[in-house]
């Protein structure tokens, strides 16, 4: 069969005025998240110690307090990064990174997949098309993962809350570190000249070809775009963001500095494979592990031991590996993990040792 | 009579471009018959690389996103 490739869609009339409307509701919009975010420590402030009238400095009135601030802020930072990152995507597509990752070589390809992992838009029910797609196309097997290992691993709500929470040094750690995983992983993988675990239907498959007219958006459609999936994405993990929160408060106000020294500090070696395998398990809830984690660090867990929990649960996750095993065979799988799991170990390990 | 394909294994995003669908099919009085194709051996006959798609009359309009109503009624009454 024949399938040709469809007219581009019709423009909104007059793109110049909805772009100006658009670029005037983002200032707007700019204006009143920073208005709500300079009213936060102050409101948080007077709720607890002159509303509620807890005593300051007492144990339940910090506590409060650092829920009744922390809550605000971090959700209004999620909500914008999240927006802001929508944005950057909505210049990206799969079907362009693919045209950008064609007849590169390792290494440089590699570098590349990883990158564009990171700003392509990509959801996990997409691997196995786009793993076809990719592979078909002649990308090498090793270039193809290292794209679908930064995609998850570099997960935005993640980065949203290591902002917030940790400010910009540990959100870019832990950029490079997801960046330098995916390309390392990906190399080993293609030097491994594992292709013959691919399941052989995939060989096979003659892919249609062309692609589907892309159609520019407007800006107003980005915004609108952007828009609904920060409410999509805001409205999944926010109560996991404040009951994380509400457990980090108690934390940081009932257990004692220093507890955790001896158990998750630099010095206990096995914690960084313990913090690893219990990752697994929590896929994809990276919005209610980090309050918990952050508050964890300030009674002595190392920063290694926290990046390297914090990357086993959004990178490894148990759905995403049944969604590939449509296409990798077991033994491909299990090499997949293998690889991840101990890049992001000795991962943690050199931040416990730098740091 | 069109026949409209929904490309995608069943995430939420592609149930949400079926509703789509089928609302401006119903919106608009359309003698349209919709599937959908969850098979990815079959869904790889189109040049997909990221779900959810869209296909009417066997040619893919779009991938990877939810179009807009007009945009889906665009292509359903062309």
């Amino acid at each position: 069969m024949n399938h040709s490739v469809a007219p581009r869609a019709p423009a909104a009339p007059t793109p110049q005025r909805v772009n100006r409307r658009a670029a005037s509701t983002i200032g707007l919009a700019a204006l009143a998240w920073l208005a709500a975010y300079n009213m936060i420590q102050p409101l948080a402030n007077w709720l607890t110690y002159a509303l509620l009238g807890l005593p300051a400095g007492s144990r339940l009135g910090e506590s409060v307090a650092f829920f009744l601030y922390d809550v605000p802020k971090i959700l209004l930072l999620l909500g914008g990064m999240i927006f802001a990152i929508t944005m950057i995507r909505s210049f990206f597509s799969p079907e362009q990174t693919r045209a950008l990752l064609g007849g590169r070589r390792e290494g440089v390809g590699n570098v590349l997949a990883a990158s564009l992992g990171v700003v392509t838009p990509f959801c996990s029910c997409s691997a196995v098309p786009l793993f076809i797609g990719f592979v078909e196309s002649g990308i090498p097997l090793g270039v193809t993962f290292s794209f679908l290992i930064a995609a998850p691993v570099i997960n935005e709500v993640a980065l949203a809350l290591l902002f917030g929470m940790f400010g910009w040094r540990v959100a870019a750690l832990y950029l490079a570190s997801g960046l330098t995983i995916a390309i390392l992983a990906g190399i080993v993988i293609g030097r491994l000249k594992l292709e013959r675990y691919v399941e052989d239907f995939v060989w096979q498959i003659k892919a249609g070809q062309g692609a589907a007219a892309l159609g520019r958006p407007t800006w107003a459609r980005r915004i609108e775009l952007a828009w609904q999936s920060t409410r999509e994405i805001v409205g999944k993990v926010w109560l996991y963001v404040v009951v994380g929160i509400a457990v980090g408060a108690g934390i940081h106000g009932y257990v004692p500095e220093d507890a955790l020294v001896t158990i998750m500090g630099r010095d206990a070696w096995w914690s960084v494979p313990a913090a690893v395998l219990l990752g697994v398990p929590l896929y994809s809830n990276a919005a209610g592990v980090i309050p918990i984690v952050h508050a964890l660090m300030e009674k002595g867990a190392a920063l290694g031991t926290v990046l390297a929990f914090m990357m086993a649960v959004v990178g490894l996750s148990l759905p995403e590996m049944i969604i590939l095993r449509r296409v990798l065979k077991p033994q491909l799988i299990a090499v997949f993990v293998g690889v991840v799991a101990l890049a992001i170990v000795i991962t943690g390990y050199l931040f416990n040792w730098l740091m | 009579m069109l026949t409209i394909k929904v490309l995608g294994p069943g995430c939420a995003t592609c149930k949400r471009l079926e509703h789509a669908v089928q609302k401006v099919v119903s919106d608009q009085g359309l003698d349209a018959q919709v599937e959908k194709i969850s098979d990815y051996v079959e869904m790889m006959r189109w040049p997909i690389l990221s779900t959810p798609g869209l296909v009417v009359n066997d040619v893919l309009v779009a991938s990877g996103r939810i179009p807009s109503e007009p945009e889906i009624a665009g292509w359903l009454t062309a």
